[in-house]
C-alpha cells in the first residue's frame, strides 16, 4: 500500500494509525523560524469515530488506508446483515453489519442508494443522502389550525424513523427530510 | 458549475488595501530614516545549506546556467551588496519555502529584510519595535532571553536539562520512537513552538534574545553567565513569530564552517546536501562591514494588523488558488 509524507497531509485523506483507519480532519505545520518543523494533525478515526489529535515531524509518514466510498443500492435485511448492490452495473454485492450500519439503519428505504465506504474491501460505515423522502405510517391525526402543541407532532416513517412533522400531515403522504438534522423539511407530492 | 475552479481571492478588498498601506508605511519609515530600497534576485543559481529550510529548484536554461533556486531569503546577495558598499539597505521582497503551508504559513510569502550598518542587535532590536509598534499602535515589546522563556513556559533550563530530562519533556506530544532521531535542537524547537510560542507575546509584544549557540545560524556568538548564546531576536506579537534578526556574523572561514555543519545535518536527515554559495563568501572575504540584520513576515504582520488568524485572509491567491 502506498505512503503519504507530512507535505501530502490534506483533509479528506484516509491513512493508517495505530492500524485502524483515520481521515485526515486538520494539518497544521509548526515551526519555529529557522527550526525543525513539525505537523499537528487532527484525524477522525473511521472505527470508533473518535476524534484524534497527534504530532508528527515534517517528513514522517503514514501508510494509506484502503478505504473508500461506492454508491450502493439497498436491496434488504436478512436479520443479521444490510445488503447492498454497486450501482455501477457490477451488481457485486456487500452484506453490512449493525456497526457498519449504525444509525442510517433508521434511514433505509430498499432500492434507495446510499454511500457504502469500505475498508479492505468490507463495509466500514454506511451513510445515508443528506435528503431522503419516506412515507408516513403512523401519526396522531392532527387538527387545521390547532397550534397548541407548537405546530408539529412526532410521526413514524416507513423505515421507522420518527421525525417531527407539522400538524396538517397524514398518514399515508411522503415527506422530505434532512438525515444529518432529522428534520422534517417539507411535504412531497404524491404523482 | 461543480468543476469550476476556485478563481477567486481569498483576501476581502480591506485586506488587499491594508496590504497596500503597509508597504507605503513602510517605504515611507525606511525613507525617512535613509536606508536605500534595493532589489536582488528572486531567482539564484544557489539555495541554502539550513538543514531546516527546503528551497524550490527551478530549471533555468540560459547561457549554458542550468538549475537554480528560488530564494529562501536575500541574505546572501544583500550582503554581497552590503560588502560592495551599499551601505543600510532594505527589501520587500517574495521568498520561497517548500512544505511549508498552513494557518500561518504559505510556501510563497512576502519578507521584509533589512540591514543597518554600525548597529548590533539590541540597536537593530529598537528599529524592529519602531516599525512594528508604529503601524500596529501597539505596546513597545518586553525583552526576554530563550533560556528564561523556556524554564517559564516549558519547565525546563535548555542549557542545563540533560538529554533524557529533554526527551521526557517531549512525550507530552511524541512517541518514543519519533524522538529516537530527534536531536537536542530538534526537541528543543518542538518545546519552542508548542508550550513557549502560544504563550509568547499575548499582552505585551515579546523579543527573545541570547538563542543557544547551536541555534546562531548567521550570528555572532558570545559568552553570557557561562553559556555560549547567539546574538540573534525574534519578536513574537500575540504568539505569532513576527522576524528573526542577527547581529551578523562576519568571519568568512567561521561561515564556511558553519555551511558545512549544516550539510552534514542534512545528509544525516537524508535530505540533499545543498551547494555552497561561493559568491556569497567571497563577499564576505572582501569584507562585510560591521551589522545587524532582519527579516520579517510582511504577511504575518498584516494579519495582525487586520487581526486574523489565517494568512490565507491577507493573500490574494494562496497555494490551492494560486
Amino acid at each position: 500500500m502506498a505512503s503519504y509524507s507530512t507535505n501530502e497531509f490534506r483533509g479528506g485523506l484516509k491513512v493508517l494509525l495505530d492500524g485502524d483507519p483515520c481521515i485526515i480532519l486538520e494539518n497544521e505545520i509548526v515551526k519555529p523560524g529557522k527550526g525543525q518543523a513539525f505537523n499537528r494533525v487532527k484525524l477522525r478515526n473511521l472505527m470508533t469515530n473518535r476524534v484524534w489529535e497527534r504530532t508528527f515531524k515534517s517528513g514522517e509518514s503514514l501508510e494509506a488506508a484502503d478505504v473508500m466510498d461506492h454508491d450502493m443500492e439497498y436491496l434488504y435485511t436478512d436479520g443479521e446483515f444490510w445488503h447492498f448492490m454497486l450501482t455501477d452495473g457490477s451488481f457485486e454485492q456487500y452484506a453490512a453489519d449493525a456497526k457498519a450500519v449504525g444509525d442510517t439503519v433508521k434511514w433505509l428505504k430498499e432500492q434507495d442508494v446510499y454511500t457504502v465506504t469500505l475498508y479492505n474491501g468490507a463495509p466500514l460505515t454506511v451513510t445515508p443522502p443528506n435528503f431522503v423522502e419516506l412515507e408516513v405510517v403512523e401519526t396522531d391525526p392532527g387538527m387545521k389550525g390547532d397550534t397548541a402543541q407548537g405546530g408539529s407532532k412526532p410521526a413514524t416513517l416507513s423505515t421507522g424513523a420518527v421525525v417531527n412533522v407539522p400538524l396538517f400531515i397524514t398518514i399515508g403522504e411522503v415527506v422530505k427530510v434532512d438525515t444529518r438534522s432529522g428534520e422534517y423539511m417539507n411535504r412531497v407530492k404524491n404523482n | 458549475m461543480k468543476n469550476q475552479p476556485d478563481w477567486q481571492p481569498t483576501a476581502s478588498r480591506a485586506a488587499l488595501k491594508s496590504r497596500a498601506q503597509q508597504s507605503a508605511f513602510v517605504r515611507g519609515f525606511f525613507a525617512q530614516r535613509n536606508v536605500l530600497e534595493v532589489e536582488t534576485p528572486v531567482l539564484g543559481r544557489c539555495g541554502v545549506t539550513e538543514p531546516n529550510l527546503d528551497g524550490i529548484s527551478a530549471q533555468i536554461d540560459a547561457r549554458g546556467i542550468k538549475g537554480g533556486w528560488l530564494q529562501t531569503s536575500p541574505e546572501y546577495h544583500m550582503k554581497r551588496l552590503l560588502a560592495a558598499g551599499s551601505g543600510s539597505i532594505y527589501q520587500i521582497s517574495k521568498v520561497f519555502r517548500n512544505g511549508e503551508r498552513g494557518s500561518r504559513h504559505n510556501p510563497e510569502f512576502s519578507m521584509l529584510e533589512w540591514y543597518r550598518t554600525g548597529f548590533d542587535d539590541t540597536a537593530l532590536m529598537e528599529e524592529v519595535a519602531d516599525l512594528a509598534c508604529g503601524w500596529l499602535q501597539c505596546p513597545r515589546p518586553k525583552t526576554t532571553s530563550y533560556r528564561q522563556a523556556m524554564i517559564t513556559w516549558a519547565g525546563i533550563d535548555p542549557f542545563a536539562v540533560t538529554e533524557n530530562d529533554l526527551r521526557q519533556r517531549c512525550r507530552e506530544w511524541l512517541e518514543p520512537e519519533q524522538l529516537q532521531d530527534l536531536s537536542r535542537d530538534g526537541c528543543l524547537d518542538l518545546l519552542m513552538s508548542f508550550a513557549v510560542e502560544p504563550n509568547l507575546g499575548t499582552e505585551t509584544p515579546v523579543f527573545i534574545t541570547q538563542y543557544p549557540a547551536s541555534q546562531a545560524s548567521l550570528a555572532r556568538i558570545s559568552s553570557v553567565d557561562g553559556f555560549d548564546v547567539a546574538h540573534r531576536f525574534e519578536l513574537y506579537i500575540d504568539g505569532l513569530e513576527l522576524c528573526n534578526g542577527y547581529w551578523e556574523l562576519t568571519n568568512p572561514d567561521e561561515q564556511r564552517a558553519r555551511f558545512e555543519a549544516d550539510n552534514r545535518l542534512r545528509k544525516a536527515a537524508g535530505k540533499p546536501e545543498m551547494e555552497i554559495d561561493e559568491a556569497f563568501l567571497a563577499a564576505l572575504e572582501e569584507g562585510l562591514p560591521e551589522c545587524s540584520g532582519v527579516a520579517l513576515g510582511l504577511d504575518r504582520l498584516l494579519m495582525l494588523k487586520t487581526g486574523t488568524r489565517d494568512i490565507s485572509d491577507v493573500l490574494a491567491f494562496p497555494l490551492e488558488r494560486a
